[in-house]
């Protein structure tokens, strides 16, 4: 089977200080399956979805190869590259509020965007947007697409970029720590989205996270990721339920130490 | 020892002139006992910010008083050493030209209390929040997100306060660097027998510190509990709370 996306030998470092940041990282992606990244901030795993995409501030630099279906995007010209963001390798940030123009409504960013792919008309973008947004549980779509992003709450937002996503359906979704910024509650009622979008797509996802229950409930496989190194990898099964890397153990006893103290009080009388 | 009297709050918005106003807190009452830890849980947008910045005395209640042992804590020298405050966003919370000695002498030196063994007092908080004597020198942008949290910490024990308000303290941690903040802060209130009020959305977090929590919505508070009662939750929204959780 063909992967979707197999990145060999990827290197990334700083031109400024010299610094490597990710050493010599290979993994692949199935299709139709969610890959999660793990590991604590400052191990490499948003450079990693950076690179994936070239989206890099001016002095990093990468080198190896990440074939997307076949063919090595670290050899595509500025232009191809540009094609291939959005409509073929959807990407959603951490932080909803930076991910759309705050001196517009969040309606104009969504006309950009499928003008740009797929040029649309302003009628056809709205049909097409607000069945999506009603599928992500965004009841006023047309009144939500009136609105800055100021106006609305981190949850809504990210919800409204899995809206955007679901339309362009792209081949592959990258999600760097999509559920970090919100609540308890907008995080559950997002990753309940995230659980759909890849049953409606079905298509390949790499999420990244630093909360290893958000793991669990999502992907099938995961990396481990330590000093921009992958320090294990494996099914979420057999990495979270026995961990071999002592870095691992340490990150799934912290978690299991939060979690069981109130698991025993909601079991316990 | 912290009182919260039927505390009113509410916000211009709009413009400069604009009457209109938003109303953030209804009525809220409660009462922290001494060395008790009372956590706070509401979403995003739900006052509990703006509450925690009422108990510092950093901003003033419409309607309504927050006594501390009796006192207005309106007052500077009611809140002076007996109240400190960690929050959530540790890279503005240094000042970026202190070391994190002088960060941590901060509030020793607003209160006049200069002496000559602060260099082993700055050394004796390192070693309390679990770092060594090397991060005196340092400076904020040096540190990772817990380390600048552990100092944020000590700079909140060293005038040994009787009470500790933690707006969001653990928040942007990584989960693993938030047990370590946990299991310290913990200890501290052993050694120092403070109490704490523990802001924060994450429910799981608030149960493993608390000894009872405030459930907040929209302003007014939901509900109150004992956190070895916490399955036993009444309002539907606790209920709601309590199922909408991603456990490990």
């Amino acid at each position: 089977m063909l992967n979707m996306l197999e990145v060999n030998h990827l290197r990334v470092w700083d031109a400024n200080e010299g610094k490597e940041i990710i050493r010599d990282s290979s993994f692949r992606l199935k299709p139709q399956t969610c890959l999660a990244i793990v590991g604590e901030s400052g191990s490499g795993k948003s450079l990693t979805c950076r690179s994936i995409i070239r989206l890099h501030k001016p002095w990093i630099r990468q080198s190896g190869e990440i074939l997307f279906k076949g063919e090595n995007l670290n050899q595509l010209s500025v232009k191809e590259m540009r094609r291939r963001r959005g409509k073929q390798i959807g990407m959603i940030m951490q932080n909803g509020m930076g991910a759309f123009d705050p001196s517009s409504v969040v309606g104009v960013h969504f006309q950009e965007t499928l003008k740009g792919h797929f040029g649309w008309s302003k009628s056809q973008v709205e049909t097409a947007m607000k069945k999506a947004m009603e599928s992500v549980m965004l009841n006023h779509p047309i009144e939500t697409m009136n609105k800055y992003p100021y106006q609305l709450s981190g949850g809504m937002l990210q919800r409204l970029m899995i809206a955007l996503t679901l339309v362009l359906s792209p081949d592959i979704v990258i999600a760097d720590e999509p559920t970090t910024a919100l609540d308890t509650i907008s995080q559950y009622e997002v990753v309940e989205q995230f659980i759909q979008l890849r049953e409606r797509m079905g298509g390949s996802m790499i999420f990244v996270s630093h909360d290893l229950g958000v793991v669990k409930k999502i992907a099938d496989e995961v990396l481990v990721m330590r000093n921009g190194v992958i320090v294990e990898s494996g099914s979420v099964e057999e990495v979270l339920s026995a961990p071999r890397h002592p870095y691992t153990q340490y990150l799934v006893s912290t978690r299991l130490e939060l979690s069981s103290h109130f698991n025993e009080i909601m079991r316990g009388e | 020892m912290l009182k919260v009297e039927n505390v009113h709050k509410s916000y211009r918005v709009g413009g400069l002139f604009s009457r209109k106003k938003q109303q953030i807190l209804h009525d809220v009452s409660f009462e922290c006992g001494s060395g008790e830890c009372l956590g706070i849980i509401g979403e995003s947008g739900s006052g509990k910010s703006t509450l925690g910045r009422l108990i510092l005395g950093i901003e003033q209640a419409d309607q309504g008083a927050v006594l501390f042992e009796g006192n207005d804590v309106r007052n500077r020298h009611v809140r002076s050493g007996n109240m400190s405050a960690v929050f959530q966003d540790y890279t503005s919370s240094i000042n970026p030209f202190y070391t994190v000695k002088e960060a941590i002498m901060e509030p020793l030196t607003a209160q006049g209390q200069v002496r000559s063994d602060q260099d082993a007092r700055v050394d004796r908080l390192l070693h309390q929040v679990g770092l060594d004597a090397s991060y005196q020198t340092k400076y904020a942008h040096e540190l990772s997100g817990g380390e600048a949290q552990r100092v944020c910490i000590a700079r909140a024990i060293s005038t040994e306060p009787k009470c500790i308000v933690l707006d969001e303290a653990i928040s942007s941690l990584d989960v693993s660097v938030q047990i370590q903040v946990l299991r310290l802060l913990k200890e501290l209130k052993n050694i120092y027998q403070m109490s704490y009020v523990f802001i924060t959305h994450d429910i799981q977090a608030a149960a493993y510190i608390c000894d009872r929590v405030l459930i907040f919505r929209s302003g007014k508070v939901e509900e109150t509990i004992d956190v070895k009662q916490l399955k036993h939750v009444q309002s539907d929204y606790a209920k709601q709370l309590m199922e909408h959780l991603i456990t490990f």
